[in-house]
């Protein structure tokens, strides 16, 4: 946990120092401003799955971090495995490791759905939450045992960038790797929004989402549609653990639980249940946690974003764009 | 689980399923070398995984195939539940005899015995603590180690700064942790179930941070060391027999067994005081809203009851003995860092609550037992211990998903002796 404290801190310290030797406001805020939506993007992408799994069957599936964790370290082993397979082409190498990653955390999402929360379903309301942190732990201490516990470093891929602007000695840098992020998060975002919103699987899926009991009265096959919703929610996970990767170029085990409590955040404040909604607040908690780091202090920035949430909610109890759940007698 | 294809199919699917999750992170061992990441293949470790996996999935299919009636989860929590009932029968018993081993522990069981019984007494206490929030009322704190670590932290700091012993801080402590859980609740208690779990959640965190990050006050990462230990009326424990010390007091031999007996009794007195309070209130109007909350808000809502009192008095209360709890466990170890309070803590309390049956006051023993006690005997598989944990957790709640002790007794009833409800009849929570 320190170690990814350092990590996320990391740009914005080098930036701090150096804000103190010269005062360039403006272009230190666009630089902040950059590295918050990339974090974001990350958060956002992880807060999908969050807010899919509890806008369907209401559980708070918290081996969705560790399913995170889990991609992030498929990602280098596939990285590392193609590097000695002779393939360094970069671009063919992350397109590569983005489908092995993707698809076996699918599996991943599938088999955790399968053994662990299947079973319960209709059950007690906290036994799958109590069985989803058993998941988590298992999962965790999986990847401590089979991969190790030491931090897992990976040399940059992409190293460089495009200066945006500069303002007294002091560079907006647009890395390379920001781009590459960005834009797979826009591809991916868009391929799910396909997914939802015109396929018959989408149907299914918000159909699941509005009343599983009446979907499965009109024929949907609720079991196989929430399964699959598993299966998507891993492999963005999956993604954004590349992302997660090759952004910080260092993972261990831990990182799961942090990313993925800050990721459920993210689908709280958006809204729980909304898909643009949990972007949202991933671009939000994202930002939050930059500027925080870069103006007040970078050990406080997780108690920034989680202030604001409990703010959030006691004002706005559904989130920014959550619908008021009814509830009738 | 599905019960199509023949048991043959069905294991190799398994097996080619468990191939897939195995070969990347099993098979192929990232290492840190000079160049970079190196990767040690490991195929043995990964064919006999997937060999176990098929193997055991034939043998839960052919299991299903002797009686094609039930499935194997129904089957296990069938005998589970006829375990259970016979535990019902046997509780008459069952609750003097735990009570009677608890009082006799110090005699019969080794140091290491007796020292894991502390740790275990400790889990039934937070235990309890927290019964009365998530068991009683019904509502779901993610952050319950917050408290214990207010707890701990109080007793700690006003120890220092005043010199005073643990029974002197320890009201104070409980009372400090119960500010903390009004001033948290109250603008947090309008938020229904998960929202309020993750705010819980969140507010466990940010103490721990705050804990971690206030060098000057908390001393950090290198936490508070040198807590005062507990004293019988005034007799410290030490390992000298001068004047004023137990050992001189009773003219006894020096022992560091005296203490850890001590210890074993007080935080005993601490649970059953727990026990003792959450039973007392559960017959008063109280307690008998907060239940009445847990069935149905709306109906409460309906018959004029101050929703949001009643849920800041549970977890005001909770969040006391959290704290008691948390000043106990600061004094035994006599040292406290913020790595004691992480959401481990808290997921196992709340793990130990429902496993037990929410509401259950008995069950949150029967589970404390297995949880705490279950890993410190497995010991050492070090590393695999806290993966067996996590397989356990979701193997046990398939198994059986409203916890050990699923009957519930009402706290009142009309003529006559109060009869068990058993599970079924039990509404709440069903979504």
């Amino acid at each position: 946990m320190l170690w990814l404290g350092q990590g996320l801190g990391l740009g914005s310290r080098q930036a701090a120092s150096w804000r103190i030797t010269q005062g360039v406001g403006l272009a230190y805020a666009l630089q902040q401003l950059i590295n918050g939506i990339t974090l974001g993007m990350i958060y956002g992408l992880i807060a999908v799955g969050y807010t899919m799994v509890y806008g369907i069957i209401g559980m708070i599936n918290f081996a969705h971090g560790d399913v995170f964790m889990i991609g992030a370290f498929l990602s280098l082993i596939a990285l590392s495995g193609l590097a000695s397979l002779g393939i360094t082409a970069v671009p063919l190498a992350l397109a590569i490791t983005l489908v092995f990653a993707a698809a076996l955390a699918a599996l991943y999402g599938w088999t955790i759905e399968r053994v662990a929360y299947r079973p319960l379903r209709g059950s007690f309301r906290l036994a799958p939450l109590i069985s989803a942190i058993g998941m988590s732990i298992t999962l965790q201490n999986f990847a401590q045992v089979t991969q190790g516990a030491r931090v897992k470093p990976l040399a940059p891929l992409l190293p460089g960038g495009l200066v945006l602007t500069r303002a007294g000695g002091f560079a907006v840098q647009l890395s390379w790797m920001q781009i590459a992020i960005a834009i797979t998060t826009v591809l991916c975002l868009g391929l799910f929004t396909w997914l939802v919103t015109k396929t018959p699987l989408g149907r299914a899926m918000r159909a699941c989402e509005q009343d599983l009991k009446m979907a499965s009265l009109l024929g949907i096959d609720t079991d196989r549609t929430i399964g699959l919703t598993f299966v998507i929610g891993a492999a963005l996970a999956a993604v954004a653990g590349l992302l997660f990767l090759l952004y910080y170029g260092a993972i261990d085990f831990y990182i799961g639980f942090v990313a993925g409590v800050k990721a459920f955040t993210a689908a709280v404040l958006g809204g729980i249940g909304s898909l643009p909604g949990a972007v949202l607040g991933g671009l939000l908690i994202g930002l939050i946690e930059t500027f925080w780091s870069a103006y007040f202090s970078v050990q406080y920035k997780d108690v920034a974003a989680f202030s604001i949430l409990a703010i959030t909610l006691i004002f706005l109890p559904t989130g920014l764009l959550g619908r008021a759940d009814v509830e009738k007698v | 689980m599905t019960n199509q294809g023949s048991p043959l199919r069905d294991a190799f699917l398994s097996a080619l399923v468990a191939l897939g999750l195995f070969a990347p992170m099993v098979g192929l061992q990232t290492h840190v070398g000079a160049h970079g990441i190196a990767l040690v293949p490991r195929p043995l470790a990964v064919a006999s995984l997937v060999g176990a996996v098929f193997v055991l999935r034939l043998a839960i299919r052919l299991w299903q195939g002797r009686r094609p009636a039930a499935g194997m989860s129904m089957m296990a929590g069938a005998a589970a539940g006829r375990i259970a009932l016979a535990a019902g029968r046997a509780r008459r018993f069952l609750v003097p005899a735990l009570l009677a081993l608890a009082l006799l522990m110090p005699v019969v069981a080794s140091r290491s015995t007796l020292d894991l019984g502390v740790l275990v007494l400790t889990y039934v206490m937070l235990g309890w603590g927290l019964n009365i929030v998530v068991g009683l009322a019904g509502l779901l704190d993610l952050g319950y180690v917050a408290f214990y670590a207010v707890g701990a932290y109080s007793y700690a700091l006003i120890a220092q700064a005043t010199g005073l012993g643990f029974w002197s801080c320890l009201p104070a402590a409980g009372a400090l942790a119960a500010l903390w859980g009004i001033t948290l609740g109250f603008p947090v208690l309008r938020l229904r179930g998960d929202y309020l779990a993750i705010v819980t959640l969140a507010f466990g965190e940010i103490i721990r941070i705050v804990l971690l990050n206030w060098v000057s006050l908390t001393g950090g990462p290198n936490g508070i060391s040198g807590i005062p230990r507990p004293t019988l009326f005034g007799l410290r424990f030490t390992m000298t027999d001068e004047p004023g010390t137990f050992a001189g007091f009773f003219h006894l031999a020096p022992s560091s067994a005296h203490r850890l007996v001590f210890l074993y009794y007080v935080i005993l007195a601490l649970a059953l005081l727990t026990n003792w309070v959450t039973l007392r209130l559960r017959r008063q109007p109280l307690g008998r809203v907060w239940e009445a909350l847990r069935e149905d808000e709306i109906a409460c809502r309906s018959l004029g009851i101050n929703i949001t009192t009643t849920k800041l008095t549970a977890f005001a209360v909770g969040a006391c003995f959290g704290g008691f709890a948390g000043a106990f466990f600061a004094t035994r170890q006599g040292f406290i860092s913020p790595e004691s309070f992480t959401f481990m803590e808290s997921a196992t309390v709340l793990a130990i609550v429902v496993l037990g049956g929410m509401g259950s006051q008995l069950g949150v023993v029967l589970a404390a037992l297995v949880m705490i006690g279950g890993p410190e005997m497995f010991r050492a598989l070090a590393d695999y211990r806290m993966l067996i944990f996590g397989l356990a957790l979701v193997v046990m709640m398939v198994l059986r998903p409203r916890g050990l002790v699923t009957e519930r007794k009402p706290s009142v009833s009309l003529g006559g002796a109060a009869r068990a409800i058993p599970a079924a009849l039990i509404a709440e929570g069903r979504s």
